[in-house]
């Protein structure tokens, strides 16, 4: 343990807990990148603070103007800027951790941050300041000031370059033999990820730098070209979240309850269908667009007939079952579900990654299928039905792994003890029921045609006015209350990160020996990584993940129920052709 | 005999590409035959279902669209209603609505069970055209005419809310369609 405490001068130390050598530059990347995303993300909930007491009619708190202001600030803090500098802090993990290697050309690093930070704080003044009412989206003809989108091209510069400093971490890490064999799966997805984001960012550079010459009045811009580009950027974005999401269930899987791959193959097979058919997504926006006919859609909003669903759903079982697999070798073999009820379910990392497994999974995974549906999407465009699906696979699914993965990289990398852990432990909770009740409330209400990133859905002051179903009334409730349980949920998390990382304790050995509050119990004793052929049998003739292949039918009947029930709603429709 | 396994921490050395365990098998099947259906009702809805974004698209320089429009209300004009033309054209007919800043143009009075061609477009940024109370949404862009076929199956008066933002006056854009029973010939 004396190696924690080893000189600066080192470029590496050794952890202590996984017997990792850190290099000290990725590590100092990793915390002020995760931290300036707490910081986005402190922003990004108070917005929608102020937005939920909006859309809740009965409060209606905004005036018209602040209310798409917070809309615009909202969008862009969560989905771009909190998600993006954390997934910063994910590569430097994946790469130079966890293949104990030197992160190549350091200043690099440091300049890719600064490129970012500054494009950040470029974007929010222009927003705060009234120059970028536009919305996350900015679709032209609307057109926010020039600054603006030089803001978003100096972060995706930025973050473009970190990408490549991950290659680079993987390049020298083969040549420096700093691993044997191939790459952790972790790592594995965390390429994947690094992967999507060069597409992503391309896509991005090839609409805003033509959007930043047409702000300046140097080009035209086709509005129907400007969207399928943009969501070439907009939705692949969130294809990196769901490959760093994925990446961090496997590792808190293997650190909390010593999770095992069951097969690598399958595992990274998946990886690859996600990198493949992934960024045909931007099609999943234009669904109901005049610019695009019947076959691009139905081929595109498909990933290529569904192969990256099919990526998704073998996540799905391949995570739970390799906890189930991982506690049953454990000795936690009663029963079926057995392995659930012995998890350590008061350790946030578990909690939090479980939560997000479930609620991605379940919820955003059955919600977006099906309102990506070609046809379906006619009654979903646009309503309130679109956020309450990615507010559960981006916020309870992405931002709660994010946030259940922080309860290890507090102690592992900061080498801190977690403050407040009496809340710590039921954060992920109160997040989780916030975030899944509110986006079940928005969910229906799209259902009866309530529309998204609209003022006043009574039109105060329109020559006609809507009616709607009285149970809206009613789900607006439900949204605004459960909306603001989950925004304690982050307060809470923004509070324990902080208050850990700028006046937290010190962890030392005799902590972990003394077994102090505020370190999970991964830490505390990391759970058996390698099992031998003899203990794997035994669980196989055991039953094997007998409990997860129920969990996945489960899964699958919700599937087919709510995807054909939306089939029918549809053929209630006028005839549209 | 099985084999070793380990974590997601951990390399995997030697050989990797191992046959795929028997759960793991059964899981992956029937994942692959769901995607195969999710895949196949969309080309089956378009054979078989009555509702479909095809429609018939071009493009349309927004003055073009406007005196579309304005010869629409011209020759089927049946009366104004908030200051907006009530517009009644006959069944089979092409019919026209603008999105702009912010209203719908014209009012839409239609008959139950006939068909029209109904073209839409924007006269300045985005908007989203959405029905109610039936729920029918579709993207409103400028520069593109989107002609949809339309059957009326309910009577009664449905508004056309706008749900793509389109400025601070957004929720103001609330449009008319009126549908009555087919007169008796």
């Amino acid at each position: 343990m004396s190696s924690m405490v080893s000189s600066l001068a080192n470029q590496f130390r050794t952890c202590g807990v996984t017997g990792l050598k850190v290099d000290r530059t990725a590590e100092n990347l990793i915390k002020i990148n995760a931290v300036v995303a707490v910081v986005c993300l402190l922003i990004g909930v108070l917005a929608a603070i102020g937005l939920v007491l909006t859309r809740w009619q009965a409060v209606h708190l905004l005036d018209p103007v602040m209310f798409y202001r917070f809309l615009t600030a909202h969008g862009l803090n969560m989905l771009i800027f909190f998600i993006i500098f954390f997934e910063m802090a994910v590569l430097y993990f994946a790469g130079p951790v966890m293949l104990s290697c030197r992160l190549p050309a350091p200043k690099l690093g440091w300049t890719s941050f600064i490129l970012m930070l500054l494009g950040m704080i470029i974007v929010n003044y222009t927003v705060a300041v009234g120059q970028a009412d536009v919305l996350f989206t900015s679709y032209p003809p609307l057109k926010a000031h020039p600054l603006y989108y030089l803001g978003i091209i100096l972060f995706a510069v930025g973050a473009l370059i970190v990408c490549g400093l991950f290659f680079a971490t993987l390049v020298v890490a083969k040549k420096e033999k700093t691993y044997e064999g191939q790459i952790p799966l972790v790592t594995f997805g965390g390429l994947t990820a690094a992967i999507i984001a060069v597409i992503t960012l391309l896509h991005g550079a090839a609409i805003y730098i033509p959007t930043f010459l047409w702000s300046l009045d140097l080009m035209a811009m086709d509005p129907q070209l400007y969207r399928l580009i943009f969501w070439g950027l907009g939705h692949s974005s969130q294809q990196i979240n769901v490959a760093a999401m994925v990446s961090i269930w496997y590792l808190l899987a293997a650190l909390t309850v010593g999770g095992v791959v069951l097969n690598e193959k399958v595992s990274r097979m998946a990886f690859v269908l996600y990198i493949l058919f992934i960024s045909m997504a931007s099609a999943h926006h234009l669904l109901v667009d005049p610019g695009f006919g019947a076959a691009w859609k139905v081929w595109n909003t498909s990933y290529a007939m569904y192969l990256a669903v099919l990526a998704s759903m073998i996540h799905g079982f391949t995570v739970p079952a390799g906890i189930e697999m991982g506690q049953r070798l454990n000795g936690f073999t009663k029963g079926v579900f057995g392995w659930l009820k012995n998890a350590p379910w008061s350790d946030p990392g578990f909690s939090g990654m479980v939560l997000s497994v479930v609620i991605f999974g379940f919820m955003g995974g059955i919600t977006g299928v099906t309102i990506g549906t070609e046809q379906i999407n006619i009654l979903a465009h646009n309503t309130l039905r679109i956020p309450g699906h990615f507010h559960v696979t981006v916020v309870g699914g992405t931002a709660l792994a994010f946030m259940a993965v922080t309860y290890y990289v507090l102690p592992l990398i900061f080498q801190k003890r977690v403050a407040f852990w009496g809340l710590a432990k039921i954060q992920p909770y109160i997040f989780a029921g916030g975030i899944s009740v509110m986006g079940m409330a928005m969910t229906f209400q799209g259902i009866f045609g309530v529309p998204r990133r609209h003022f006043d859905i009574t039109s105060a002051g329109a020559p006609f006015s809507p009616e709607f179903h009285p149970a809206v009334n009613l789900l607006q409730a439900v949204m605004g209350v459960a909306g603001l349980v989950a925004a304690v949920g982050v307060l809470a998390f923004i509070a324990i990160a902080v208050v850990t990382v700028f006046f937290g304790k010190k962890m030392t050995a005799s902590d972990i020996e003394a077994k102090a509050s505020g370190i999970p119990q991964g830490v505390l004793r990391l759970p058996k990584q390698q099992y031998t052929a003899s203990e794997v049998e035994a669980v196989h003739n055991a039953g094997g993940a007998r409990g997860t292949m129920v969990l996945v039918g489960i899964f699958l009947v919700c599937f087919v129920a709510y995807y054909f029930v939306n089939w029918k709603m549809l053929s209630f429709l006028w005839k549209i052709g | 005999m099985k084999e070793d396994l380990h974590s997601s921490l951990v390399s995997p050395k030697g050989n990797w590409w191992l046959p795929i365990g028997k759960q793991e098998k059964k899981w992956v099947t029937i994942a692959f035959v769901w995607c195969m259906i999710l895949f196949f009702m969309m080309p089956f809805w378009h054979i078989k279902g009555g509702q479909n974004p095809s429609g018939i698209r071009s493009k349309v320089e927004a003055s073009a669209f406007q005196a579309r429009v304005d010869q629409f209300i011209q020759d089927y004009q049946v009366g104004e209603e908030k200051g907006i033309p009530v517009v009644a054209p006959p069944a089979g007919s092409h019919i026209y609505m603008a999105g702009r800043m912010w209203s719908w143009y014209p009012v839409l009075k239609l008959q139950k069970g006939a068909e029209y061609t109904l073209h839409l477009s924007s006269l300045d940024v985005n908007h989203g055209f959405s029905l109610h109370p039936v729920n029918v949404n579709f993207q409103v862009v400028p520069g593109y005419d989107y002609g949809l076929k339309i059957v009326p199956n309910t009577t009664g008066d449905f508004k056309i809310l706008c749900n793509e933002f389109c400025g601070v006056g957004h929720h103001l854009m609330v449009g008319k369609v009126i549908v009555e029973e087919a007169a008796d010939e």
